[in-house]
């Protein structure tokens, strides 16, 4: 049998022919423990290869290297959904010439499929493949499970290079990526550290004001009378989201009713709520840890579904346009209900979009969980350093002190008053924080502009301004 | 009613703005042991300035420095012009303690024109002299609000070990009891430390209530849910409390003396008991007691 595989990633660059002023792409399905991207980065730039655009679904610390070759010329433009604290102070200090540009999960598949943002080389890390390039993240040392994200650059790039530490005999069944998308395979001894894998925060919070939130954001899905009989729903990895699934598991298990799927990044709670029966599916563009990962590998209820699937605005079929409910988080919300997730308080970058846009955007019921006063700043402001995801696709603020609805949803708002909800005005909790808090001083901005947010539509939608040169 | 205090530390702000959300009836904001020396005056100031501008939708009582710690007079000069429901005070073993404070706080309240006896004392019971004392604490000023039972200091001044079935304060727990209700003032229970451990507390709270108990503190949010619970009347306490009213009213309509409810003699006692419940639904706001 002929195979594709090449015996050094060297070779694989030089055949597919990448040169000067090309894009290239990355996954981050190996999040933080991903050792890949700058393997092939070290390569190229080892080659002499310069001036290149990396298109990378999201970037972590243990991606700062590249933030060397941005130095030095290898890469001029960059392209992604998300990125961490560590990469967003050197690029909020302005390291590239170019503003970054970031999408949403949802539309950054869609651009590469239109070729809107086409893509000449995808190296794609993947924990098993065949020596013809069948591959998936269910099994291999470094398995990830879903390569959701993974999918649309293995079948819109030119050509596409899958890495593996893990080659299985051909044909490898149960495959995310098949090999009719593959051009190379390359086997290094490790495409990435388990460890960094996981996401650190799939844990319900013990924090008492977030479980009170928890508590609430339930009690309001409850009472926006969504929850019935075939109720989908998708919810964030981080502590205080994951109790509002559990209280809301609490309910549907007490009620008697059966959901038709959760949807997004899944983690071990969201298995035992299928398991529970409060789901009959899981559609899984991203596991978050090691019990989602056994789950897609073993459970046919937990299907992989690939980012264009999950989220591409205007596609045939999103699955978050049938989406019920979305629980989500915010660094900041203004009394428009627009919502920050990309920088801090200090606008530097320290995050990015991901699915939030995409969920928002298609959920019947966008809800932000936010503390009203996080690290001495009230949550709420007048206008967000940056819009994320816009007002008008965002329903509900759920504080510890109550809940704020969006204006436009005057119906949404009788029913949670009947449900006997605390709901107040979004301006009301604004000065109830401020009360606490007192009125921030704003924060000084550099005239640089750092990033483009892009939104669902194609335009940008916000802009971030460099930080201020004696930050 | 307080059925749950929650003791916050006063050096805390995060806890402090938020220590209102945890579903306690009352939060203790804590000037004494949770805070050490050198935090003092700083927690004194935040614990004032959460008092004036937290507007906190539960009760408040602040745990204020013993008599002789020196810091009492700085304490009140800060915390009683912000009205707290009440002030603890803590290792309060005799009648004189009492009037001493008493004292202090009638001239202060004086000096800022507050009305003489507007500040409620809660005394903190930990020394076996103040459990010895209990009555006359109890009585020794139209400020006190209820006897408030601290068994960790107390263990220590028994010396005996403070365990988690608590035989040790038995006698405390009784005698309290018995002094606050004589005194016609308000019982709370010491906090149940195993924050962990929540049938433990459940347990712990049930004997407390057992006993005549007000209520109990606690020194974990996780706590406070089931504390409610307990010494909240149950939905069957309420439907009895109101059928025995039902009966009461009945026996009065047909002119009797005497009326049996399920085969039980109803007496004074028992409609007492069952006012007293139907108040208290009345104050939580639960369903059956309208």
């Amino acid at each position: 049998m002929e195979t594709k595989l090449v015996s050094t990633l060297e070779e694989a660059i030089r055949s597919v022919g990448l040169k000067d002023g090309m894009t290239v792409s990355f996954h981050h399905h190996l999040r933080n423990g991903d050792y890949i991207l700058n393997l092939v980065m070290e390569q190229v730039a080892a080659m002499g290869i310069r001036d290149l655009t990396v298109n990378a679904s999201s970037l972590f610390d243990v991606h700062l290297p590249l933030m060397e070759h941005i130095r030095s010329g290898v890469v001029t433009r960059l392209l992604t959904d998300y990125v961490s604290g560590g990469i967003g102070r050197h690029l909020s200090q302005g390291i590239l010439e170019a503003p970054v540009e970031f999408r949403s999960h949802g539309t950054r598949a869609t651009d590469i499929a239109s070729e809107k943002t086409p893509i000449d080389v995808a190296f794609l890390a993947v924990p098993a493949a065949d020596c013809r390039g069948n591959a998936t993240g269910k099994l291999g040392r470094a398995a990830c499970g879903s390569l959701g994200y993974a999918i649309p650059d293995a079948m819109y790039a030119k050509k596409v290079v899958l890495i593996t530490d893990t080659l299985l005999p051909y044909p490898l069944s149960d495959w995310a990526i098949p090999e009719c998308f593959v051009d190379y395979v390359v086997q290094v001894p490790e495409i990435g550290d388990p460890r960094g894998i996981l996401s650190g925060t799939t844990r319900i919070t013990r924090d008492p004001v977030g479980l009170v939130m928890a508590e609430l954001a339930a009690k309001t899905i409850a009472g926006s009378g969504l929850l019935k009989e075939g109720f989908s729903f998708q919810t964030g990895a981080g502590g205080a989201s994951l109790a509002a699934a559990a209280a809301l598991k609490k309910i549907m298990e007490k009620e008697h009713i059966t959901g038709s799927f959760a949807l997004g990044g899944i983690t071990g709670y969201l298995v035992e709520m299928l398991r529970a029966g409060c789901f009959r599916q899981l559609m899984d563009v991203q596991c978050f840890d090691l019990d989602a990962v056994a789950s897609i590998r073993d459970d046919p209820r937990h299907r992989e579904i690939s980012a264009i699937h999950y989220a591409g605005p205007g596609t045939r079929g999103a699955v978050v346009d049938s989406l019920d409910v979305v629980i989500l988080g915010a660094t900041e919300i203004d009394t428009n209900f627009n919502v920050n997730v990309h920088t801090d308080s200090s606008g530097c970058l320290m995050g990015g979009s991901g699915g939030h846009t995409d969920a928002a955007a298609g959920a019947k019921l966008t809800m932000i969980i936010a503390p009203l006063v996080r690290a001495r700043l009230p949550i709420v402001t007048d206008r967000v350093t940056c819009i994320s995801t816009p007002g008008d696709t965002v329903d509900v603020l759920v504080t510890q002190r109550g809940i704020a609805v969006n204006p436009r949803r005057p119906e949404l708002r009788q029913r949670l008053l009947e449900a006997g909800l605390p709901v107040t005005d979004i301006e009301a909790l604004k000065k109830r924080a401020e009360a606490i808090a007192g009125i921030p001083r704003p924060v000084p901005r550099g005239d640089r502009v750092v990033a483009e947010v892009l939104g669902r539509d194609g335009r940008v939608q916000d802009q971030i301004l460099s930080l201020p040169s004696d930050f | 009613m307080i059925r749950s205090m929650l003791f916050l530390p006063g050096n805390t702000p995060n806890m402090l703005i938020n220590g209102d959300v945890l579903g306690a009836d009352a939060v203790i904001l804590d000037l004494e042991d949770a805070v050490s020396p050198d935090e003092k005056d700083a927690a004194r100031i935040l614990v004032r300035n959460a008092l004036s501008r937290m507007g906190f939708g539960c009760q408040t009582v602040v745990r204020v420095n013993s008599l002789d710690s020196g810091l009492l007079d700085g304490d009140l000069e800060e915390i009683v012009p912000q009205r707290p429901t009440a002030l603890m005070l803590p290792k309060t073993s005799s009648r004189e303690d009492i009037l001493e404070t008493d004292r202090r706080l009638t001239a202060l309240e004086a000096r800022l024109g507050l009305p003489t006896g507007s500040a409620r004392l809660i005394p903190l019971l930990e020394t076996a002299a103040g459990i010895e004392n209990a009555y006359a604490i109890a009585l020794a000023s139209p400020r006190i609000l209820g006897l408030f039972l601290g068994a960790e200091d107390l263990s220590a001044d028994l010396r005996c070990k403070r365990t988690k079935e608590g035989r040790e304060i038995d006698y405390a727990r009784h005698r309290i009891v018995m002094a606050a209700r004589a005194a016609g003032v308000e019982a709370f229970d010491t906090p149940f430390t195993d924050v962990n451990d929540d049938e433990g507390l459940l347990a712990d709270a049930q004997y407390a209530k057992s006993l005549g108990f007000t209520g109990k503190a606690s020194i974990s949010p996780r706590h406070v849910e089931g504390i409610n619970r307990v010494f909240s009347p149950t939905p069957a306490e309420i439907a009895y409390a109101r059928e025995v009213l039902a009966v009461i009213e009945e026996a009065k309509r047909q002119g009797k003396g005497a009326i049996s409810l399920h085969g039980k003699m109803v007496d004074a006692p028992i409609v007492n008991r069952a006012r007293q419940t139907l108040d208290a639904a009345r104050a939580l706001g639960l369903s059956g007691g309208e």
